[in-house]
């Protein structure tokens, strides 16, 4: 569904990535995960086009997305939850929800989806007028996947949904994303966090200063030596 | 009504004071609504709404069209001169100091007072539009003063409305928080900052209607009441259009009493040193700031 | 960049042929071209004092119409002399400017929020001015009583002089004083002080930077050299009224030609007045008075696309030096 051929990215004059490839198929669970500062949240962020692909093709269901606007990268199907949630903290609950579903298309399925949002999240429902800056961290992160949702996406990008989150909230997030992807949707999360994600996910790819060293299913990968070394420290 | 001890003349000029604060919560409007989502002043604000005015004018009494349809041509107005104002002249400077805009939106004040001396020089123009008074006991409020006080909050709420309700209201209101990650939402923020401005012209469109009910246009007539506006909208604080709101009553009754006990200047005097007053006693406005 | 020696050299050059001008001139017009020229680029010289620093005033308009009416009033109400006149309104001014810059400072009301609040104060100014209409003849204007005519020249009490040649020295001397000035703030410990504030504000203070005494201290510097600038408008001028120099149409044309030749230079925004000036005179020469308002339609395109194109202001851009940023702003990245 999604595939990323030789592609190198960056910041202006930082290159962030350097001849990444990797491929998501309908259905899967994929997983990048990589240490502090290896490019990971670039690697979406040059999917959503936020930053310029410098070199290789990045491809939707064989449309290329060079020369898609950022805004209209969600119109292929691609929805993209950025790190650190990036809610709208002056909106409600479901004000952002209904941002989520700003796409023409995802309105006027807006409340059947709200109402599959908030049976996925129950608690959501309950703060539903509340302002979402004043959610937990793990109550915003259950919120940021559900305005991923609404725009009924293809794939679904998730940027490291762990981050600043206890263990506790953590084992919450990913069993939602293992629901979500029981639902049939496709995913690609970004993690720092190997342990718990790999055993959502089917394959992983590493990711190490811009560069893919590794992939393969996720059991391999939680197994590697070269993997764990990687985390040393860690 | 019953008005035993106390002289029908104020009351007449506190209410008289209301309605003009419905004016001013008008003007207020736009401007705020600019601001708050696009973090931009228009110091030319007034002279958007004094090239408005002179629209009105022009489409009622030169080219003779029905008054309404005059009106309605005076806000398509606003709202053009709104999106190009921010997209020739906002636009270029929008990442650089906040002093440019502030600079560049003067520059533009100056050239669209030049430009309204040069095509309709500085005569008083006035619409000629004569809508009477309803009399109440021994009070005379003219209908054109009550007709811009209905507008004014029917607009304002009918702008309440569109900000909640609708998807656009929602981005607008979006975007001033987090910009960045509007695209990944389906928004181009570059979009919605026209239509931003668009809005706000537009509203600034509507306020010269009722302005041009109530006075004679003059390309200078920017300068009476635009460093009013901007005190409002910072007495209110800036970007919150409700602060805006109250803000434009609180400085329309300072203005009425002021000009009843003594002459008008010492009331807009009094008005805008009560401004500076407040600015140091709560520098983010009565109802703080967007942010 | 120039050498020293010969940055020196040219600026005694300069102000050798300065002094020729009054013999080169053709006639009084000229000559009073020259003298506004001067006399405008030491109010925005003084303006510059602060507004280099991210201390943008749209108020200077309160401390030129304090100069003008307060000599004026009393010279007019009370026969006193400019000579004790335009210290007092100084005095005034500087007042004024430090009763509105302490809570400035002190509570960081910055940006928008000062622009506007001195746009108020320049506002309050001239509503102040027209509302005092019995004493200062309102938005007529004033006239201040006149000593001299054909058979007294020169009256240097009452600081009028009938002679324009006399009054370019006057407003020369004043201007270099002007100069000096900015050069002594442009050297001193303050200007990195108010430097290192307008990028980071607390680092500065933590550092031990007074931050708001300095910036108390260029304020009252500005708002001086504004009202002896408007004092000296009004003897030389010999009528004022509220529009002229006060008010929020003034404020905006000192900040922009102070900008416009380049706040950061010494002559930087004498060169933005030369430029206003020359602008305005010339679109007067070539549209006469006929076409009213095409002379300030084109100021204000010009203004635009100053702002837009020339932001360091011609000084700065010509120098091709590398002037540090104004004001720290956070990054944000344009629209995509």
């Amino acid at each position: 569904m999604l595939t990323l051929r030789n592609v190198s990215a960056g910041y202006g004059a930082f290159q962030a990535l350097f001849d990444v490839s990797l491929e998501v198929h309908a259905g899967e669970a994929i997983a990048v995960i990589g240490p502090n500062g290896a490019g990971k949240t670039s690697l979406l962020r040059a999917i959503s086009k936020v930053i310029d692909v410098t070199a290789g093709e990045i491809e939707m269901e064989g449309v290329p997305l060079s020369g898609v606007p950022p805004h209209k990268v969600i119109e292929l199907g691609i929805a993209h939850v950025p790190e650190h949630r990036r809610l709208f903290p002056g909106l409600t609950v479901e004000e952002n929800l209904k941002m989520g579903a700003y796409l023409p298309s995802a309105r006027h399925l807006f409340r059947e989806r709200l109402a599959y949002a908030y049976e996925l999240f129950p608690r959501m429902k309950e703060r539903r007028n509340q302002l979402a800056g004043t959610l937990s961290g793990g109550e915003q992160q259950m919120c940021a996947i559900g305005r991923g949702l609404m725009s009924g996406p293809k794939i679904l990008l998730l940027d490291e949904p762990s981050a600043g989150l206890a263990p506790v909230i953590v084992q919450q997030v990913l069993d939602l994303v293992r629901r979500i992807r029981e639902e049939g949707y496709t995913v690609l999360i970004v993690e720092q966090n190997i342990q718990q994600v790999l055993r959502v996910v089917d394959r992983a790819y590493l990711l190490d200063v811009g560069r893919i060293r590794m992939s393969g299913p996720a059991a391999e990968l939680l197994e590697n030596e070269d993997v764990r070394r990687a985390y040393v420290g860690l | 009504m019953e008005f035993s001890i106390t002289d029908p003349f104020l009351w007449e000029t506190v209410i008289q004071g209301l309605l003009f604060g419905g004016v001013l919560a008008l003007l207020s409007l736009g401007l705020n609504l600019v601001f708050g989502v696009i973090d931009v002043v228009w110091i030319c604000y007034a002279e958007v709404v004094m090239i408005a005015m002179y629209s009105v004018w022009w489409f009622h009494v030169v080219l003779g069209l029905p008054l309404l349809v005059a009106m309605a041509g005076g806000i398509g107005v606003g709202a053009v001169l709104g999106t190009i104002l921010h997209y020739v002249v906002i636009r270029p400077i929008l990442d650089t100091p906040p002093i440019n805009q502030l600079l560049v939106t003067g520059g533009v004040l100056f050239f669209l007072q030049g430009a309204a001396t040069l095509v309709f020089s500085v005569d008083f123009r006035t619409l000629g539009v004569s809508l009477g008074s309803v009399s109440v006991g021994d009070m005379f409020f003219p209908w054109n003063r009550i007709a811009a006080f209905v507008t004014s909050l029917v607009t304002v709420a009918a702008i309440w409305l569109f900000l909640k309700r609708t998807y656009l209201g929602a981005a607008i209101r979006a975007i001033s928080m987090d910009r960045e990650v509007m695209p990944l939402m389906g928004v181009n923020p570059a979009r919605i900052y026209l239509l931003t401005s668009a809005l706000g012209g537009a509203l600034a469109g509507l306020a010269a209607c009722l302005l041009a009910l109530l006075y004679d246009i003059h390309p200078a007539i920017g300068l009476s009441f635009g460093p009013l506006t901007f005190m409002v909208c910072v007495l209110g604080g800036l970007g919150n259009m409700f602060g805006g709101f109250v803000a434009a009553f609180i400085f329309a009754q300072f203005i009425a009493l002021g000009g009843y006990y003594t002459e008008v200047e010492w009331g807009y005097v009094i008005a805008f040193a009560f401004f500076i007053v407040m600015m140091f006693v709560r520098p983010q406005g009565i109802l703080g700031a967007r942010n | 960049m120039i050498g020293a020696n010969a940055n020196l050299g040219l600026k005694l050059a300069g102000l050798v042929g300065l002094l020729f001008v009054p013999f080169l001139a053709s006639d009084d017009y000229v000559l009073h071209i020259a003298i506004s020229m001067l006399l405008w680029g030491f109010i925005y010289t003084g303006w510059s004092v602060m507004g280099r620093f991210g201390l943008t005033s749209l108020g200077h308009g309160a401390f030129v119409g304090i100069g003008a009416y307060v000599v004026t009033m009393l010279w007019n109400q009370a026969g006193i002399s400019p000579w004790i006149g335009i210290p007092v309104a100084t005095l005034l001014a500087v007042m004024v400017g430090l009763a509105i810059g302490y809570p400035c400072f002190r509570y960081r009301i910055t940006g928008h929020y000062f622009a506007l609040v001195t746009l108020a104060l320049a506002e309050v100014a001239r509503l102040l001015i027209v509302a005092l209409r019995d004493v200062t003849g309102g938005s007529l204007g004033v006239t201040p009583d006149a000593v001299v005519g054909p058979d007294v020249p020169v009256s240097l009490a009452a600081i009028q002089f009938s002679s324009k040649a006399v009054w370019f020295y006057v407003v020369l001397g004043v201007w270099l004083v002007g100069l000096i000035v900015w050069r002594a703030v442009d050297r001193s410990m303050m200007r990195y002080g108010l430097e290192a504030a307008s990028e980071e504000e607390d680092a500065a203070a933590a550092l031990g930077v007074r931050v708001t005494r300095i910036k108390l201290v260029v304020t009252a510097i500005s708002a001086a050299m504004a009202a002896v600038g408007g004092a000296l408008y009004g003897q030389y001028q010999l009528y004022i009224n509220p529009e002229t120099v006060s008010g929020i149409a003034i404020s905006l044309q000192i900040v922009f030609a102070a900008i416009a030749g380049g706040m950061h230079n010494q002559i930087g925004p004498t060169v933005g007045a030369f430029i206003t000036i020359m602008l305005a005179e010339s679109l007067r020469q070539i549209f006469g008075n006929q076409v009213h308002g095409l002379d300030v339609m084109i100021y204000g395109a010009m203004l635009v696309l100053f702002i837009i194109y020339m932001p360091r202001g011609v000084v700065g851009a010509l120098a091709g030096r590398f002037v540090r940023r104004e004001r720290h702003v956070p990054a944000r990245p344009a629209p995509a």
